[in-house]
């Protein structure tokens, strides 16, 4: 390998590829050729650095300066200024949203800062397409401790003792799963790996394995020889091309470097992995269900028992963990079950990719320790909420989960105290809610989500929600009754009681999380019928003041059924029983005349 | 429409389906795999697509319908030449996805699940594609489009009208 004299490493995960960082990277390439650079400088693709809004992003070594919004017109001023005069360009640099201060150094970035990079610890540091990269980062350095001095018996005890718990939602013990699998009878067993992070809002999988697809072929592969596996799938979702194609690539690496397939590091142990692509289904990201999509069939849950561990693929034995579960277990072995278990909390150990998304100023990936305050995840790494609104709500766990209020931001999260507080750890999504986010419109939209996924087979999933479904329609629409509520309540609880799957089960989570919380907002809809966040259109009234409106016509000319009329110079009426509060003349107002009640 | 059986060109598309068949054949599992291809190949599933699959892989074709009906990324339909998906995750959601397939509903003149008459552009909705830090996302083919307001969509569809 070259000795260069820095590094450039550029942030190509799915945010940054959507904001132009191809177009940066070219130009670096070309530019740092014609300053005769490129033997001096190695410019490097990673995947997600993080700061998703943040986008393109890249950070200089060795200094560690990050520079944000870079377009292709900044190549040559980052080449020629800090390059080549040591002179850092302040115009991109990173600003704290609320002082302006700019701070140069990537570490001392609170969004970076107070993170701890476990499952993440490659992602944005490494080139996912290079296996050397991640061999020297430690990379395929625990399979081979494992292979040459562990029995399955000792690598099953190092996780059980880590503590380490399944990060796709439920979060069960993984070192007692991997135990179940292993003493499970049956000679054909199966190790897969849950890739189909169903839940909207959620990326975190997605990062991992475009950003270190080496990390979960590694833990498979250590899966594989604990439970006595010889072939393992990877299950990913069909929205995640990028994903597969790295997953690819590096499992076509890994087989030359000989650390999969057959007689791995020559010690007899073999190995083989195959990846199995979704297709758009959400109820797939449920274990059996994903078991009987790879089968080849309609993706439909079974009960449990019997579980995979004991009754799997094709009815053998199967392992199943999420991706980020995988992503810990190499640092875990080459680090220690003492040194894991610090981190966290007393019965959360160590720490949980959140995707941090909605109303929040910096948008993206953090990993914090477990037993973080949701108030640091949001106002210190997030930067608060944008445009001096207010925090309303955070939901976790998804379309399972429900939210969290004020009243939770100084509550330790983990895995007990999110089920305490209403909500659940789930995969980590998080979804950030402000003032202008009406809470019965969020049920609602999440009752629609579950509907809309339920795969049919058990009633109380398929007409249960259906019906709590109308019923949040209505309470949207004005047409809402007080009973509705205690109806919701019932319907929810036996829905929870007698649904067959998780989706099922988990499907009132949100709707009965919003009626605890914000059951004013609720009461509002129904009894005033106003949506107090002025979502709900059925309930919004537009109108024109006659002070502010200079009678110019824009409105009446934009309204598509013709419900505003007015001569012109002279203030101008909308008729409320034609206008369908498409809010056209609301855009268009030049002179922000029109108001919304 | 789903005549695409008879005319000389598909042909070569039939041969290109009994590749992948034949690499699929016996190995359990092989359904989706091959479905995948087969819409890659065709553009989406018509019947006799279907039927040649069932009959390739030896399984019944009430299991194939079954399996292409279940998953939504399974379309029976041709679509557009463009198809364009927003994302209804719920990043997105909370910052105006609504809004912004109501602007393309009204540019392009259809509704979601709909292609346009000439055949340019089809209108989907999507679940998250993992780029809920750009909320609101859409997607036209490969390209994403992030940090969306409903006075972008006429520049985009505009874009692609002419290719
Ligand atoms: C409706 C539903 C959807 C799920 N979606 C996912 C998913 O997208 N990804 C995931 O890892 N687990 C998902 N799970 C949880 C899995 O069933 C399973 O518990 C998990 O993959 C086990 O891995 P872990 O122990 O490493 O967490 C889902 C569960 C339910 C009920
Ligand atoms: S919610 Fe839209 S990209 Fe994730």
């Amino acid at each position: 390998m070259n000795l260069y004299r820095a590094h450039v490493l550029i942030c190509g995960g799915a945010g940054c590829l959507s904001s132009g960082c191809k177009a940066v990277l070219d130009k670096f390439n070309t530019e740092l050729k014609a300053h005769n650079l490129q033997d001096e400088i190695n410019v490097v693709e990673t995947g997600c650095i993080g700061t998703c809004d943040l986008g393109p992003v890249m950070v200089v070594y060795p200094e560690g300066i990050f520079y944000q919004k870079v377009a292709p017109e900044d190549v040559t001023e980052i080449i020629e200024e800090h390059l080549i005069k040591g002179r850092y360009v302040t115009r991109l640099l990173y600003e704290r949203p609320a002082s302006g201060e700019q701070i140069p150094f990537y570490n001392e970035i609170n969004f970076f800062r107070k993170q701890q990079r476990i499952a993440l610890r490659n992602v944005g540091l490494i080139n996912p397409e290079v296996i050397e990269e991640y061999i020297a980062q430690d990379g395929y350095l625990a399979l081979g401790k494992v292979l040459s001095t562990y029995t399955p018996e000792q690598v099953i005890q190092v996780l059980k003792d880590s503590g380490l718990r399944g990060r796709g939602g439920a979060g069960f013990p993984t070192g007692l799963k991997w135990e179940f699998t292993k003493n499970a009878p049956g000679d054909q067993k199966y190790v897969i790996c849950n890739a189909d992070e169903g839940d909207p809002g959620a990326f975190m999988d997605r990062s991992v394995l475009e950003g270190d697809p080496h990390s979960v072929i590694e833990a498979m592969t250590i899966a594989g020889y604990a439970v006595g596996a010889n072939q393992g799938y990877i299950y990913v979702r069909a929205e995640y091309p990028l994903a597969v194609q790295r997953l690819e690539d590096a499992i076509k690496k890994a087989h030359e470097f000989g650390m999969l397939g057959e007689n791995i590091f020559g010690t007899g142990f073999s190995f083989d992995l195959e990846i199995r692509v979704g297709a758009g289904a959400f109820v797939c990201g449920e274990e059996t269900a994903l078991l009987a999509s790879i089968e080849g069939k309609r993706g439909e849950p079974r009960p449990k028992p019997p579980f995979p561990a004991s009754q799997g693929l094709w009815g053998k034995p199967t392992l199943i963990n999420n991706v980020e579960t995988f992503a810990n277990i190499p640092v875990i072995i080459n680090r220690g079950a003492d040194w894991f278990k610090q981190i966290g909390t007393e019965k959360s150990k160590g720490t949980k990719v959140f995707a941090l998304a909605g109303k929040v100023n910096n948008t993206g990936l953090v990993e914090v320790p477990m037993g973080t305050t949701l108030r640091e995840v949001i106002f210190e790494l997030g930067g608060g909420i944008p445009n001096h609104k207010r925090f309303k709500a955070a939901q976790t766990g998804g379309p399972s989960g429900g939210c969290l209020t004020e009243k939770d931001l100084d509550q330790p999260m983990d895995y007990e105290s999110l089920v305490a507080a209403g909500s659940m750890m789930g995969s980590g999504g998080l979804i950030v809610m402000d003032e202008d986010n009406c809470m019965v419109d969020v049920a609602r939209f999440f009752l629609e989500f579950t509907q809309d996924e339920s795969c049919g087979k058990c009633t109380p999933c398929r007409v249960g929600t259906k019906r709590m479904l109308e019923i949040l329609t209505k309470i949207t629409q004005g047409k809402g009754e007080e009973k509705d509520l205690e109806l919701l309540e019932e319907l929810a609880t036996s829905i929870k009681a007698t649904a067959l799957c998780g989706l099922g089960q988990s499907a009132p989570n949100p709707v009965l999380s919003t009626i605890r919380n914000f059951r004013d907002e609720y009461l509002a809809h129904i009894r005033e019928k106003r949506c107090p966040a002025k979502v709900c259109r059925a309930l919004l009234q537009y109108s024109i003041s006659s002070e502010l409106c200079k009678g110019c016509g824009l409105c009446a000319r934009n309204c598509p059924e013709n419900a505003i009329s007015g001569e012109p110079k002279k203030p101008y009426t909308i008729d409320q029983e034609k206008c369908i509060k498409c809010g056209n003349c609301l855009d268009k107002c030049p002179f922000n005349a029109i108001t919304l009640k | 429409m789903t005549e695409a059986c008879c005319h000389g060109i598909t042909d070569e598309k039939y041969q290109k389906l009994d590749e992948v068949i034949n690499q699929y054949k016996g190995k359990p599992g092989g359904l989706i795999p091959v479905l995948h291809q087969a819409q890659l190949i065709f553009g989406y599933l018509p019947k006799e697509v279907q039927i040649k699959v069932a009959e390739g892989l030896d399984i019944p074709l009430s299991e194939v319908y079954g399996v292409v009906t279940f998953y939504t990324f399974f379309s029976q339909k041709p679509r557009g030449k463009h198809t364009i998906g927003v994302c209804l995750g719920t990043a997105c959601y909370v910052k105006g996805a609504a809004e912004i397939v109501e602007a393309l509903e009204n540019s392009l003149g259809i509704k979601v699940g709909d292609t346009t008459d000439n055949g340019e552009f089809s209108l989907m909705v999507t679940r998250c594609i993992g780029a809920c830090g750009l909320a609101p996302v859409l997607t036209v083919g490969e390209d994403v489009y992030g940090r969306l307001s409903p006075d972008k969509i006429p520049e985009i569809i505009k874009h692609y009208e002419k290719m």
